[in-house]
C-alpha cells in the first residue's frame, strides 16, 4: 500500500509535465491513475471480503513510534473503492472541463495529491501518519477552492476551509498524543480491546472532545459548518470530488473508525448524535433561501453528512447498516449531481436554478443522467437511495426516547433535500424553456461518462444490493461494532410504517417545492442577525485574533531600542530572580581574604567615575572618567595576580580614550533627553540588575569550584605547550581556534570601520 | 574581598544598564563598555580570583605549585576584552557616520534615515 501512495505522489508530480503534452485529450489519460488504484483496490476484495485483514507497516521514525503502517479492512476499503470510482468519474470530467482553465497541470497535480492523501488516510493504521495526511488533504483542498486565485472570494473561501479544517487537525493531534499517553502506542489496530482502559482514564473526555472536534470540523458539522457552503468557489469538479464524495467524510471515517474503542460512553454516543441531528436539520432549512445550483447541493451535502454523524450517534447495528448504505448511495448520487451542476454552468453560463429550464431537449443525456440520480437522492425505489433511507428510517425508529422527534426531525431534513432536489434534479431540465447567457448544447463525451456511470451504479446497487453491498457492509460492521451483524439487505421490505414516511416526505418535498417556486424573493431577503451565525464568530475570531497580533507587535516590537532592553532585561531578572529567591538558604560569606585599603579606595574610585560619568554634561569629562574606570579595573587584575589581562586592558583602554577623543571632542555638550519620569525608571530598573548580579555573582561563588581544568593547563602548559606563560600558552595553543575567531572578529570589525569611514553616501561630498 | 567585587559588579551592570536605556547614542556606547567591564569582572570573579602569584611556571622548574591564579578565567577574558573593543570601535565609528549624516545623535529621531536630510 505504501508502493501505491509513492506512485500516487509520483504520478501526480508528473500531471502538468504530461498536461502540457496532451492538453487535447488529458481526461483519457488523467482517468488511468485513478482506475489503476481502482483496480488494485478491488483485488484486494476477496481477501477483505472472506474477513480478512491487510496489514502493512514499513518503519518511519520506529523511536516515537511513526511508522507506515496500513490497515485494509470493511472499513477503509469501501473509502478507497469510493475514492478511487468517483475519482475515475472525476478525473475524466475534469479533462474536459478545465480546458478553459489557466493552469489545468497544476489543477491536476492538487487533485492528484488529494487523491492520494486522501487514500492514504483512510488506510492509516498509525494515527500521526493519518494526521500527516489529514492535514495534506486539507492543503490540497486550500489549493483546489482557491484554484480560481484572482478572485478574492475564492481566497477568503479557501483560507477558511484551510483554517477551520486545519484547527481541527491540530485537536487530532492533541488527541493522538493524549490516546499515547494512555495506551502507549499510536497504532489504530493495537487499541483493539483497550476500550475499558480508554474510556475509564482520566484523559478520556480531552482524548474524545479532542477527536470528536476534529471530525466536526473536517466534516463540517455544526458549528463548524460554514466553510462548506463557501467553498462552493472551487470549480465542480472538485466540489463533486473533495466536498460531497470524499474529503467531508473523512471527520465521520474518523468517528467510524474511534467507535468502538473510544466510543461507547454518553459522551461520545449523546455528542456525536446532537451534533449531526442539529447539523441535519439546520442544514436543511438553511437550503431553502438558496438559489445557486451548487450551494444547494452543499447544503443538501451539509444534511447529509448531519445524518451520517447522527446514524453513528445511534449506533445500533442497524444505524451501522444505515449509515453504511446511505454513505455509498450519497457518494454515488451526489458526485452525479455536482457534476451536472458543473455541466448544466459550462454549457449554459448559468448557475441560478430560477434562470434554468427546459434544457432537456438540448441536453438529454445529463437530463437523463440527472434523473436518474435524483431519484435516488430522493429516496425512489428501486434505487440505492431508497433503500439508506429506509433504513435510516428504520434504525431511527428503533430507539425508545428520542425516535419521535429524532424521525420528525429526519422527515422534515429529507422533505428539504427533495425540494432541493426537484430544484437541482429536475427544474433546469423541465417545463418551460427559459433564455440562458449561452446557447446550451449537450456537454462533451467526457463529460457524460462519469456522471452517467456514477448515476447507473447507483441503481444497479438498488436492485442488486446482496450483489454489491451486502458483503462490504459485513466487513465494515465488523470495523465500527466490532462484533457480527446477523443483517439482511433487500430493496423491498413491505407495506409499513417506514414506506409511509418515505411518502409523506415526497409529499412534503413536493409542496416545499411548489411554495418555494411561487414565493416572492424579497421574503428571502430576511436574514439571520450575525450574533447567530456560526461565520460572523469565525470573522470576528479573525479579526480579534489581527488586533491582537497588532497591538503585541506596537507592545513589543515599536522601534525604541530602550523598550526590547526593558522587556528583555525585566523578563530575565524576574523570572530568574524567582529562581534565586526559592535557593535563597545557599548564601555564605567567607571573606577568603582580608580586604585591604588599596582595594577600598579602588572601588571608590570606580563608584565616583560611574556617577561621574553619568552626570557629566561635558564629553571630555565623561571621556576622562571612562578611561579611569578601565584604569581601576585594570588595577584589580594586577592585584588578583592576571598581568596579561591588565597589559591588555590598559592597552585598549587607552586606544578607546583616543579614539572617543577623535569623534566627540568637537560635539556639542550632551542634552538632556529623557524625561525625569523615564530617568527615575531606569533608574530602578538598573538599580534591580545591579542588586541581581552581586547576588549572582555571591550565590555562584558559594558553590565548591572544581580545580581540574586549573590543574591541567598548569601541569599541560611547559610539556605540551612549551611554554612558561600559562595563560598565553592557552590563548595560542590550547584554545587557539578560539583566538582565530577572536581575530576574525577584529577584521570584520576593521574591514566595517574602513568602510564607514571611507563610503560617502551618493549626492554628499 | 568577593563581596567588595560583587559590589562593584552591581554598580557597573546598574550603570552599564541606565546609559544602554538613554536616548543620547553616545551614552549608549558608555553603556555597552560599562557592561563588557562588567561582565570580565563576573567572569574573572565567579573563578575565586587569588592575590598575587600569577599563573608563570618558574624558570627551571617544571609544573607551578598551589596557590597561583586560574589561567583559563584569564584567557576568556583577554577574549572577550579584544572582542569588546573591536564592537566598541565599530560602534564610535557607526555612531560618527550617523551624527555626519543625521546631525543628531537622538536615538528617538533615527527611526529611519530618510526622515532627516
Amino acid at each position: 500500500m505504501l508502493s501505491l501512495l509513492v506512485t500516487g505522489f509520483l504520478a501526480s508530480a508528473l500531471a502538468p509535465v504530461l498536461y502540457r503534452r496532451f492538453r487535447e485529450n488529458f481526461g483519457w489519460i488523467a482517468v488511468i491513475f485513478p482506475l489503476f488504484m481502482f483496480f488494485g483496490f478491488l483485488s484486494r476484495y476477496p481477501e477483505v471480503a472472506a474477513g480478512e485483514v491487510i496489514r502493512e507497516s514499513v518503519p518511519w521514525v520506529p523511536s516515537l513510534g511513526v511508522n507506515f503502517s496500513f490497515l485494509l479492512d470493511g472499513l477503509s476499503l469501501t473509502f478507497a473503492l469510493i475514492i478511487t470510482l468517483v475519482g475515475a468519474a472525476v478525473f475524466l470530467y475534469a479533462g474536459a472541463y478545465m480546458k478553459h482553465y489557466a493552469n489545468t497541470g497544476r489543477f491536476f497535480l492538487s487533485i492528484g495529491v488529494f487523491m492520494t492523501s486522501m487514500l492514504g488516510l483512510v488506510l492509516s493504521d498509525n494515527m500521526l501518519l493519518m494526521f500527516v495526511f489529514w492535514e495534506l488533504t486539507g492543503i490540497s483542498s486550500f489549493l483546489l477552492i482557491g484554484f480560481d486565485h484572482r478572485k478574492e472570494s475564492a481566497r477568503r473561501a479557501a483560507l477558511q476551509a484551510l483554517l477551520v479544517t486545519g484547527g481541527g487537525g491540530l485537536a487530532l493531534l492533541a488527541g493522538t498524543i493524549l490516546l499515547h499517553r494512555v495506551t502507549g502506542s499510536v497504532e489504530i489496530s493495537s487499541f483493539y480491546g483497550m476500550s475499558g482502559i480508554i474510556t475509564s482514564h482520566a484523559l478520556y473526555p480531552a482524548i474524545a472532545i479532542l477527536l470528536l472536534f476534529a471530525a466536526f470540523t473536517k466534516s463540517a458539522q455544526f458549528p463548524f459548518h460554514f466553510w462548506l457552503p463557501n467553498a462552493m468557489e472551487a470549480p465542480a469538479p472538485v466540489s463533486a470530488y473533495l466536498h460531497s464524495a470524499t474529503m467531508v467524510k473523512a471527520g465521520i471515517y474518523l468517528i467510524a473508525r474511534m467507535n468502538h474503542e473510544i466510543g461507547g460512553t454518553p459522551l461520545w454516543q449523546d455528542t456525536v448524535l446532537i451534533a449531526g441531528t442539529a447539523t441535519m436539520l439546520f442544514a436543511a432549512l438553511l437550503a431553502f433561501g438558496q438559489t445557486d445550483l451548487k450551494k444547494l447541493l452543499a447544503y443538501s451535502t451539509l444534511s447529509v453528512l448531519g445524518t451520517l454523524v447522527m446514524l453513528l450517534g445511534i449506533g445500533s447495528e442497524l444505524a451501522v447498516k444505515a449509515f453504511f448504505i446511505y454513505l455509498i448511495a450519497h457518494s454515488l448520487y451526489k458526485g452525479t449531481l455536482f457534476l451536472v451542476a458543473g455541466t448544466l454552468d459550462h454549457e449554459t453560463g448559468a448557475r441560478d436554478v430560477m434562470k434554468l429550464g427546459g434544457l432537456r431537449r438540448a441536453m438529454p443525456v445529463t437530463a437523463v443522467t440527472a434523473a436518474l440520480a435524483s431519484f435516488s437522492m430522493m429516496g425512489i425505489i428501486p434505487l440505492v437511495g431508497f433503500i439508506g433511507k429506509e433504513t435510516v428510517y428504520k434504525a431511527i425508529l428503533e430507539l425508545e426516547y428520542w425516535g419521535v422527534f429524532l424521525i420528525a426531525a429526519a422527515v422534515a431534513a429529507n422533505a428539504f433535500i427533495v425540494m432541493i432536489t426537484l430544484f437541482v434534479g429536475f427544474k433546469p431540465f423541465w417545463g418551460e424553456t427559459l433564455l440562458t447567457p449561452r446557447p446550451p448544447g449537450e456537454a462533451p463525451l467526457k463529460m457524460l461518462i462519469g456522471p452517467a456511470l456514477l448515476a447507473v451504479l447507483g441503481l444497479l446497487f438498488g436492485l442488486f444490493p446482496g450483489v454489491f453491498i451486502a458483503v462490504m457492509l459485513q466487513q465494515s460492521a465488523l470495523s465500527i461494532l466490532s462484533e457480527t451483524l446477523s443483517l439482511k439487505i433487500s430493496i423491498w421490505q413491505g407495506f409499513n410504517l417506514v414506506l409511509l414516511l418515505s411518502f409523506v416526505t415526497l409529499l412534503l418535498g413536493g409542496v416545499l417545492f411548489l411554495v418555494r417556486s411561487r414565493m416572492p424573493e424579497r421574503l428571502l431577503a430576511l436574514r439571520a442577525p450575525a450574533l447567530l451565525k456560526p461565520s460572523a464568530w469565525y470573522e470576528g475570531s479573525l479579526r480579534l485574533l489581527s488586533s491582537l497580533a497588532r497591538l503585541q507587535t506596537r507592545l513589543l516590537q515599536n522601534g525604541y531600542l530602550r523598550n526590547y532592553i526593558i522587556v528583555i532585561v525585566v523578563t530575565a531578572i524576574s523570572l530568574a530572580s524567582f529562581a534565586l529567591y526559592r535557593s535563597a538558604g545557599r548564601f555564605v560569606l567567607e571573606p577568603a581574604v582580608a580586604v585591604t585599603f588599596y582595594e577600598v579606595a579602588l572601588a571608590f574610585i570606580i563608584v565616583v567615575s560611574t556617577v561621574l560619568l553619568i552626570t557629566s554634561k561635558s564629553r571630555l569629562k565623561s571621556i576622562v572618567a571612562l578611561g579611569v574606570l578601565g584604569f581601576s579595573i585594570g588595577i584589580i587584575f594586577v592585584i588578583y595576580g592576571a598581568p596579561d589581562v591588565a597589559l591588555t586592558t590598559f592597552a585598549i583602554e587607552t586606544l578607546n580614550v583616543i579614539l572617543f577623543v577623535l569623534v566627540l571632542y568637537r560635539l556639542p555638550r550632551f542634552l538632556k533627553l529623557s524625561r525625569s519620569s523615564n530617568r527615575v525608571r531606569d533608574s530602578l530598573i538598573a538599580g534591580g540588575v545591579g542588586v541581581f548580579m552581586t547576588l549572582i555573582v555571591l550565590y555562584a561563588t558559594s558553590f565548591e569550584l572544581s580545580p581540574e581544568l586549573k590543574r591541567f593547563f598548569a601541569a599541560a602548559s611547559l610539556p605540551e605547550g612549551k611554554g612558561r606563560n600559562i595563560v598565553n600558552v592557552i590563548l595560542v595553543d590550547f584554545r587557539a581556534l578560539d583566538t582565530l575567531g577572536e581575530m576574525t572578529v577584529l577584521a570584520i570589525a576593521a574591514v566595517g570601520i574602513f568602510a564607514m569611514l571611507k563610503l560617502r553616501t551618493r549626492g554628499r561630498a | 574581598m568577593i563581596l567588595l567585587l560583587a559590589l562593584i559588579i552591581g554598580v557597573l551592570y546598574a550603570a552599564g544598564t541606565y546609559l544602554v536605556l538613554r536616548r543620547s547614542m553616545v551614552k549608549v556606547i558608555f553603556g555597552l563598555i560599562f557592561l563588557g567591564h562588567a561582565a570580565n569582572l563576573t567572569i574573572f570573579t565567579v573563578a575565586r580570583p587569588t592575590k598575587g602569584v600569577p599563573a608563570f611556571v618558574p624558570e627551571n622548574a617544571l609544573a607551578i605549585a598551589e596557590p597561583f591564579a586560574d589561567p583559563l578565567p584569564q584567557a576568556l577574558i583577554l577574549t572577550a576584552i579584544v572582542i569588546g573593543f573591536g564592537v566598541q570601535a565599530f560602534t564610535i565609528v557607526l555612531f560618527k557616520r550617523t551624527y555626519q549624516t543625521l546631525g543628531t545623535e537622538d536615538l528617538d529621531e533615527m527611526r529611519s534615515t530618510d526622515t532627516l536630510e
